[in-house]
């Protein structure tokens, strides 16, 4: 069959409009479907009671979405449950880049499960949010991850120098050091010891012990022959539990006037209300409270949004740990974005490494690798805890900042005569 | 001096936590020990007691006095649990070790994500006048959310080893587990004997787990914790001595407060193995085996 010269050109033109159509309407579509922002969270497993970070997602997308959404386009939020187990991120992280295509991500919660994908988000080069993960990029040095939690710069040896500070401002001379056998806590420890040293405290006893341990009481005998004058905890919720139940029961001694620092589980409404007054007294760390100098603009809103949704989820009534910092999260998105006028990656990095950012958790700025240019990690005192009540703790005067001195609220009470109270 | 009342303290607070111990091993120690099922899902079940026992306190019932109250519920669950296991793997010719540890540590994942799904994950915990307070002897102090549940096993032990050696019922526990084929003859139904077994033991988890909740919170996963202990326990005992086991816990229990104060805490949890390990090496029927 011959073809004409006249014939040969309509085909072409017909072929060139069929081969373009597919990428035309790909443009087209891509320009209407909707901004997309993934994570895995923990929602089963034994890192499940952190599923609250969701409600921080959700409050944050309804928000936007509500006032039309960034740049004209609606948000979606993809989550899937990576059931606390680091050998599930890597796939669900997979997924969500190259068959879900998101355009932003956040981190699983926490440093173990971030550890997993730090690597391919660098190496696809993804902009990513770290929630409450410790230290996750100083080795990698990714330019397009950014820190939604205060640690700091050097957050992994220094997150809790405000209980060292504290030590350090009243005198204290011999430190004792308790911490789980976890990396998390051992790393902490270290860094504890390191910065005793730097005050020149001697470190009168150094313990680990195992993070199953439920009976304390050998434990804290041993820590009171040595007499100390502060001692930093590093323990998770079971064995914080255990360990306060332990200073009551068989006393710290008179040299002691500091205790807590690093103790993770005092910032859950669960713990807060079974331990109520056996709390009183104690130094420790927090990310946010209601004192009065906290009040960022939002988060008062947002808590009481997050209110009725936890209570029908049945998770953390309170709220005050990781959800707005998960908000605060979103909200590095949406206001680079909005800033920038763009989705593309990397013109969003680069303008939050430049300007600060507004957020329901205070003013942030980053540094190059994405830390907060500042420690903000708050060491708080309970004081005056007065019954089980969980009401109490949402009202100023119950968890006193003493550290940082910009955002102190109260004064430090010393540590037995905060549990005459 | 300083050394004395440690050393005190340890083998006071030992004695203590290995009654715990032994109370939570106790319903291993019948369906393991006796009638040699190995029920990895007790710690779980152990934990779902502790929060039924969690559900009653809120009302204000004592938590002793509302494990008691579930364990007849419980016992009638440990009924069905044997029914289904029966008619699953042992009708079937299916009751090997291996099958019925999958589905025992199926059973166990299931109680696990079920608490979860009806409580949440966080921990839980009672409320009793006397945590936070310690009976003080001289220089020992002893914390009474341990003294309490502790006070309870010796109590247990006694009544269930009258119950299985001098009952007809509780010998018929007992010569199940060595010839069920002339039990048959002797005209008791073996299954029926066991299922009661079964039953017994899982009422004896939801005390274990009031125990248990008294000493600290506990979360969905807590059972975890105890599952190699509590078999160390009975295999330490000799299977199915009951008297044996509350020595065995003690042991461990002391062995693991002594290691705590004086070496290093990292080293408790691995107490129990090395005994178990050194003991089986020279007496491998257990410390007590024959012992009934």
């Amino acid at each position: 069959m011959r073809i004409s010269r006249r014939q040969f050109t309509k085909l072409s033109a017909a072929a060139s409009v069929g081969l373009a159509a597919p990428a035309i309407w790909t443009k087209g579509r891509a320009q209407n479907r909707p901004v997309r922002v993934g994570c895995s969270a923990s929602l089963t497993g034994p890192l499940s009671g952190t599923k609250n970070m969701v409600i921080g997602y959700e409050l944050w997308r309804d928000d936007v979405n509500a006032a039309g959404g960034l740049l004209g386009r609606e948000v979606e939020l993809i989550v899937y449950d990576d059931q606390s187990a680091p050998s599930n991120v890597p796939a669900i992280y997979s997924k969500l880049v190259d068959v879900d295509q998101v355009d932003f991500l956040f981190t699983p919660y926490g440093a173990n499960l971030t550890a997993t994908i730090m690597p391919f988000a660098k190496q696809r080069d993804r902009f990513i949010v770290g929630i409450l993960t410790l230290a996750s990029n100083d080795q990698l040095k990714h330019d397009k991850f950014f820190q939604a939690a205060p640690w700091g710069p050097d957050g992994a040896t220094n997150w809790a120098r405000g209980f060292f500070d504290i030590a350090n401002s009243t005198g204290v001379k011999k430190m004792a050091i308790l911490a789980a056998d976890t990396e998390f806590s051992k790393t902490a420890a270290e860094g504890g010891r390191r910065v005793s040293e730097e005050f020149g405290m001697d470190v009168v006893d150094f313990q680990m012990y195992p993070p199953t341990n439920r009976d304390f009481s050998a434990i804290i005998r041993n820590i009171r022959a040595t007499e100390p004058e502060a001692v930093f905890v590093c323990s998770y919720p079971a064995d914080s539990t255990a360990i306060v139940h332990g200073i009551q029961e068989i006393g710290l001694g008179d040299s002691a006037r500091l205790f807590g620092g690093g103790m993770v589980g005092p910032q859950y409404a669960s713990l807060m209300e079974s331990l109520g007054p056996s709390l009183n007294g104690i130094v420790n760390f927090h990310l946010y409270v209601p004192e009065p100098t906290m009040k960022f603009e939002g988060i008062e809103s947002f808590l009481d949004r997050y209110r009725p949704i936890a209570e029908d989820r049945q998770v953390d009534p309170l709220g005050f740990y990781i959800p707005p910092f998960c908000y605060a999260a979103g909200q590095f998105i949406s206001t680079a974005v909005n800033a920038t006028g763009s989705l593309d990656q990397t013109e969003v990095s680069n303008w939050l490494h430049e300007n600060p950012v507004d957020t329901v958790v205070g003013q942030i700025n980053f540094d190059e690798i994405g830390n907060w240019t500042e420690r903000r990690v708050l060491m708080i005192q309970f004081q005056n805890v007065d019954g089980s009540g969980i009401d109490q703790f949402r009202q100023a005067g119950k968890e006193v900042i003493i550290d940082p001195p910009d955002y102190k609220s109260g004064e430090l009470v010393p540590l037995m005569d905060a549990r005459k109270t | 001096m300083i050394v004395l009342d440690l050393a005190l303290n340890a083998v006071a607070t030992g004695i203590v936590l290995g009654s715990i111990y032994a109370l939570l091993a106790l319903g291993l120690a019948i369906t393991f020990g006796i009638l040699h099922i190995p029920n990895v899902a007790h710690p779980a079940i152990v934990i779902a007691g502790a929060y039924a026992v969690v559900v009653l306190n809120r009302f204000g019932l004592d938590p002793i006095l509302a494990g008691l109250l579930w364990s007849i519920p419980f016992y009638f669950i440990g009924l069905a649990f044997y029914e289904f296991y029966a008619r699953s793997f042992e009708s079937r010719g299916g009751g090997n070790t291996l099958q019925s540890l999958t589905l025992f540590f199926g059973i166990s994942l299931v109680i696990e994500i079920a608490l979860v799904v009806a409580y949440g994950t966080d921990l839980r915990s009672v409320r009793v006048g006397y945590v936070g307070e310690s009976l003080r002897l001289g220089t020992v102090a002893i914390p009474y959310r341990f003294l309490v549940p502790a006070l309870i096993t010796p109590v247990v032990v006694f009544l269930l080893w009258l119950y299985l050696s001098k009952t007809n019922t509780g010998l018929a526990i007992r010569a199940v587990a060595h010839d069920e084929r002339a039990v048959s003859v002797a005209g008791v139904n073996p299954t029926a004997i066991k299922r009661h077994a079964f039953g017994i033991a899982t009422a004896l988890a939801v005390i274990a787990g009031a125990a248990l909740v008294i000493t600290g919170p506990v979360d969905p996963f807590a059972g975890r914790i105890h599952i190699g202990r509590v078999f160390a326990i009975v295999v330490l005992a000799g299977m199915g001595t009951i008297p044996g086991t509350l020595a065995a816990a003690i042991i461990i229990g002391v062995a693991e407060s002594l290691v705590m104060s004086f070496a290093s805490p990292s080293w408790a949890p691995g107490v129990a193995f090395a005994i178990l390990l050194a003991t089986l090496a020279l007496r491998p029927t257990g410390l007590f085996g024959g012992v009934r």
